[in-house]
């Protein structure tokens, strides 16, 4: 059969006629992809993220040429690649600083998204998928932060483990398949292993590659969330606003990554540690099923939702099911179909009832592992949740974005109580940051149209430079 | 990259010397990064340490007998010769490969390059793996004790009938390894480490 018809030469020439798959792909995903030519700093952070994946894989994959996942032999062979193996430190910190940088730059990665409404339609495949990653990558690190066996490692283990033991009927049972024994043990650090090491980073891999063919099956969004496809070039049908991805964002995010491993490699070489929040100082005690250590916390990057774990008590469960009630009431008089309005009556009260209603009650132990479900899950539903008619900030009501603000700021005071032991103020402080933070996205749908909004240009804002 | 003209390809020199710079720099960037790695594949300190020379006491041993030590992971074998056995060392000269211990495979080192391979006549010291495939050989036989060795004494290699020290037209080709080694006294031998600078 007739060879493909080839523009290359040489070996290239060779290869394209061949499987010509490999430069068309070049073409529609680097030289050809026309990306908005305003990106700015919040638009580094997914090129980052591939790369600290990429780091992750490597350092993972020389560790576990040392790493030794018997509960006999795991946290001194750690020792053992920190000590004996020649630049054992080195590696072993790459992968440490590594992953606390991977929810560094995952976190700005979605703020961006919030900021320029790039979960909208018809991006919200995009955003699907983006979420997915989150809760792997979540149960990556969970997973992988077994495997030293230190004293957090187990003890962080064993609580997260006992709250599937929340769960009605199935709990203990389910619990006890997680573990595969009694207890967080030798058959858990196994089998953690095998998770952390094969199966999520594949399941990572499959799902990032879906999230960018996603995206470049849409076009970039842009922070003026302006729609570059829709204002053309007559004459070679591209993007007016559009510059091919390779050079122009090749380079560009070259550079992002230089500043990037600038700040990574001043972390890994003079605080990897990073006051206890990178590499706990519990964990550097071994794992003893005998004693717990007088103040665990989960990694700083989980801190905020376990704040709202611990925030759901008894007596917060009355002010959570008020708050449900105050918003099935909200529904019911914005809804204008009669068989939704009454289907939102009717599941808050039976969720009411679950919340509060004497013998028929759930744990508020099982409230708080749903609540902190929720808050995790609760970002999928944003593209549905904005309702707003522009998309980026720039051109939404200034209150619009000190909103967003006061949202990470609630965010963050969350992360700081997390890490602390419980108190009554800790309490106090999660309640009413656990009832703001669902609020802003509870009630976005109303108050997203809210205010006076800026004309959205077709064009986007660019100074040459 | 792109099937642009001719005319479009030429650099400007200020950008290609941009990319030349970068790339010096990331390339440096690239092999300090992988250094740490590839060294991570080279012994360990605990395997440096497990490789340590070990010491043998060869006040134990009787003349005509053998002591096996582990040394690197490898059966050592230090054998007391009597005069009998340093005598019949001549004999096999013209049966065996290499009397001259010339071969480089497994160098001899220089105190060994003697007729009886060895720093003291009266102890041999060498590493007991067939220079073939690597089995073990089984020995020392007396002169006579044994029928592939026939009149000789010497080892013989069970796997594929190699006899030691290596005789012609057998399978192995090369001498038993003479492993570094100096005596630390009369009584005390230290394997894996020479003497001499």
């Amino acid at each position: 059969m007739p060879l493909h018809k080839t523009e290359y030469k040489g070996v290239l020439g060779w290869i394209d006629q061949r499987m010509p798959t490999i430069m068309t792909e070049y073409k529609k995903h680097l030289s050809e992809y026309q990306a908005p030519k305003n990106f700015n700093f919040w638009y580094f952070f997914g090129s980052l993220a591939i790369v600290v994946l990429v780091i992750q894989i490597t350092t993972g994959i020389f560790l576990t040429m040392n790493y030794k996942p018997d509960a006999r032999f795991a946290f001194e062979s750690v020792e053992y690649i920190m000590r004996d193996v020649p630049g054992g430190w080195f590696i072993r910190y790459m992968h440490s600083t590594g992953a606390s940088f991977f929810f560094i730059v995952v976190y700005l990665h979605m703020f961006r998204a919030l900021l320029y409404g790039s979960y909208r339609t018809p991006r919200e495949m995009v955003w699907i998928f983006g979420c997915l990653i989150f809760l792997v990558l979540m149960g990556e690190a969970f997973f992988g932060y077994l495997l030293p066996w230190g004293q957090m490692s187990y003890w962080g283990a064993q609580v997260i483990v006992n709250l599937f033991s929340a769960i009605p009927v199935i709990g203990p049972d389910l619990s006890l398949l997680i573990r595969g024994d009694y207890v967080v043990s030798d058959a858990t650090l196994n089998r953690f292993f095998a998770l952390h090491v094969i199966a999520f980073p594949l399941v990572l891999v499959g799902l990032v590659a879906a999230h960018i063919l996603a995206l470049h099956d849409v076009g970039s969004n842009n922070p003026d969330g302006v729609e570059i496809k829709e204002t053309l070039d007559p004459k070679t049908g591209k993007p007016l606003d559009g510059i091919p991805f390779h050079p122009y964002y090749t380079v560009h995010d070259i550079m992002g990554l230089g500043v990037f491993l600038i700040v990574f490699f001043a972390v890994l070489f003079f605080m990897p540690e990073m006051g206890g929040y990178f590499l706990e100082w519990n964990n550097f005690i071994p794992a003893d099923p005998l004693q717990t250590p007088p103040h665990i916390a989960p990694v700083w990057y989980f801190t905020p939702f376990y704040s709202i774990l611990r925030a759901t008590t008894e007596p917060f469960m009355l002010v959570l099911a008020a708050g449900l009630a105050v918003y099935a009431l909200l529904l019911f008089f914005t809804l204008r179909s009669r068989p939704a309005k009454f289907a939102v009556l009717g599941v808050a009260a039976v969720v009411i009832v679950l919340m509060v209603g004497g013998p028929l009650r759930l744990d508020p132990k099982l409230w708080g592992v749903a609540l902190m479900g929720g808050s995790v899950l609760i970002f999928i539903a944003l593209p549905w949740l904005d309702c707003s008619p522009a998309k980026s900030m720039r051109y939404r009501p200034a209150w619009h974005f000190w909103l967003l603000m006061a949202f990470v700021v609630v965010f963050l005071v969350l992360g700081y109580f997390g890490t602390q032991p419980p108190s009554p103020i800790n309490e106090r402080a999660s309640q009413v940051g656990t009832l703001l933070y669902f609020a802003f996205f509870l009630l976005m749908p109303w108050w997203s149209r809210m205010g006076e909004f800026k004309p959205v240009p077709s064009r986007v804002t660019f100074a040459a430079h | 990259m792109s099937a642009t003209s001719d005319a479009q390809d030429a650099v400007d020199p200020g950008r290609r010397a941009a990319l030349v710079a970068t790339g010096v720099v990331g390339g440096a960037g690239a092999i300090a990064v992988a250094t740490p790695f590839v060294a991570s594949f080279t012994p360990s300190e605990r395997a440096k340490a497990a490789g340590a020379p070990v010491q043998v006491d060869l006040s134990g041993i009787a003349p005509g007998t053998m002591k096996t030590v582990e040394w690197r992971g490898k059966p050592v074998w230090v054998l007391h010769r009597t005069p009998e056995m340093i005598a019949g060392l001549k004999k096999t000269d013209g049966l065996v490969a290499d009397p001259g211990s010339n071969r480089t495979a497994y160098p001899t080192p220089p105190y060994a390059r003697n007729e009886t391979r060895s720093i003291k006549p009266e102890y041999l010291v060498v590493v007991g793996i067939c220079t073939h495939l690597g089995c073990s050989p089984v020995g020392p036989f007396a002169a006579g004790t044994n029928v592939a060795l026939g009149e000789n004494m010497g080892f013989l290699c069970p796997c594929h009938g190699s006899t030691f020290d290596v005789f012609k037209d057998k399978p192995a080709p090369d001498n038993l390894e003479v492993p570094p080694h100096k005596y630390l006294s009369d009584t005390l031998v230290l394997v894996g480490e020479d003497g001499k600078a």
